[in-house]
């Protein structure tokens, strides 16, 4: 019995496409996740929007709160630790949480190095915002890619862009000769092997979800035709004026994301979503998409 | 003959594409009129929890439930797809199809750190054991006298593998690997139930 291989790690995120994993604060909000339908949790001290409202340094939630949201669910839970800050990441793994989030939404600890995944048994998901960026944390470990968007915004405009930036260079690789892929590698920042291999499949190598201001069902169903294999939803469910109904509408707008009727069915009457930001608006500090690199 | 993949959340993919390496297209089943016709349904790995709901308020479990039982319809689940097809899960209050007689334990080997790779013997497909992929699996804790064993996890030898006439069901992943025998032995039910 072998256990944290790449297949198991890679595995796992496979389990996960075509589902919604909700930031959740409490496990009162864990259950009506679940309750919803989610494919998993991410277990939380405040949502993106609360960290961008009060400010400070933005740490791994206390082991106590992602316990009793672990004992709430039957579904996998996950949790975010800081860019960097790999003694966070072995806290996390050693609570038997599912998987961890290297996550920019935390204050980074870390400017130059992000963690070195492979040396962990627990799988990681980490933020990209182009196909470089993509790779690099393929290199270190990640199992599993989130386009990053801009948390807590309730904005989809970064999300929609990381996933075409992706996507474009993912079809633009398709086109190149083989010669041409190493220098395409030097000018990505990314590994070799791994540009040759995304040529072949035409695809990343791991699952890949959206992340980063979705706040509707019509905006998970975008991302979905865009590519994505699923969705994160932080702020845009706890934050909504109906959480319980908007939780169930994204997860069903997730699965039906071809069907226009359906998308439109579950859009009816879901009260006010969050409020939003105006990404253009907001002083270049405040963004969060580019910590890390 | 015509074989569905349900496809309301999971790794439906790689299902499809196991499938079309056998030379066979697969169709994507999200709603009750993508059932009609149908010799097989895998059900795939994924959240069974979600694909439970959603079977719910799509009204699947019925339609499924019937084709299955009529012998009309073929089914293999893997991992989740092995505890919907179930008819207990234990404490949990979950939306099954309950067609399969047995009892299985959700989460039995723990969180994803404790998931694993192992080979498991699988003798109704050759003498080479199968390279399963074990994430976050369930067991089967006990069966009913239709069913029969056809793979247990060498190291404890617990049931992972099970069939009940044309109902088929394992604990782990065999889309997500290269070796295809056990979706053949899946297409040979389908092919019973299409004669």
């Amino acid at each position: 019995m072998e256990k944290g291989t790449w297949l198991v790690k890679t595995g796992m995120a496979q389990m996960l496409k075509g589902g919604v994993i909700m930031d959740v604060v409490t496990p009162e909000q864990a259950r009506i996740a679940e309750d919803a339908g989610a494919v998993a949790v991410m277990a939380l001290e405040r949502v993106p929007a609360d960290i961008r409202a009060q400010g400070g340094v933005a740490r791994m939630s206390d082991p106590e709160l992602v316990t009793q949201i672990k004992n709430a669910v039957t579904i996998p839970v996950m949790a975010k630790c800081r860019i960097g800050h790999f003694v966070e990441a072995q806290v996390l793994e050693a609570l038997g949480i599912d998987y961890i989030d290297e996550s920019e939404v935390l204050t980074p600890a870390d400017e130059e190095h992000h963690i070195d995944k492979d040396a962990f048994t627990i799988p990681f998901v980490c933020g990209a915002r182009d196909l470089g960026e993509a790779l690099r944390r393929i290199g270190e470990g990640a199992a599993m890619i989130r386009t990053k968007g801009e948390a807590g915004t309730g904005n989809v405009v970064e999300a929609v862009r990381h996933i075409r930036a992706v996507g474009g260079a993912i079809r633009r690789l398709q086109t190149m000769r083989s010669e041409e892929l190493m220098a395409q590698a030097k000018e990505l920042g990314a590994p070799h092997s791994l540009v040759v291999e995304v040529a072949e499949r035409g695809a990343l190598p791991v699952v890949n979800f959206s992340a980063g201001g979705i706040a509707t069902p019509a905006d998970a169903a975008l991302m979905m035709q865009l590519g994505c294999d699923g969705n994160f939803v932080g702020s845009g469910i706890f934050k909504s004026e109906d959480p319980a109904i908007r939780a169930a509408a994204i997860v069903k707008a997730t699965t039906h994301y071809q069907d226009p009727e359906i998308v439109a069915e579950v859009s009816r009457g879901l009260g006010e979503p969050m409020s939003g930001l105006d990404v253009r608006s907001m002083p270049s500090e405040e963004l969060l998409a580019p910590r890390g690199w | 003959m015509n074989v569905g993949v349900l496809a309301l959340q999971g790794d439906v993919r790689e299902h499809v594409e196991a499938l079309c390496d056998l030379g066979v297209s697969a169709k994507v089943v999200k709603l009750p009129r993508d059932l009609e016709d149908l010799h097989g349904l895998i059900l795939p790995g994924g959240e069974s929890t979600t694909i439970g709901k959603l079977m719910v308020i799509y009204d699947l479990v019925e339609p499924i439930r019937e084709r299955i039982l009529a012998g009309k319809m073929a089914a293999w689940g893997t991992c989740a797809g092995m505890i919907l097809l179930s008819k207990d899960v234990g404490t949990h209050d979950q939306p099954l199809l309950g067609v399969m007689d047995t009892c299985i334990q959700r989460n039995a080997f723990g969180s994803q750190v404790d998931s694993f790779e192992a080979e498991v013997p699988i003798q109704a497909i050759g003498d080479a054991p199968f390279p399963a992929v074990f994430i976050r699996a369930p067991v089967v804790e006990s069966i009913g006298p239709d069913v029969k064993v056809l793979g247990r996890l060498p190291s404890n030898g617990w049931i992972v593998a099970i069939q009940q006439e044309t109902m088929f069901a394992t604990s782990f992943h065999p889309e997500i690997v290269k070796d295809r025998r056990l979706h053949q032995h899946f297409l040979t039910l389908c092919a019973l139930v299409g004669a």
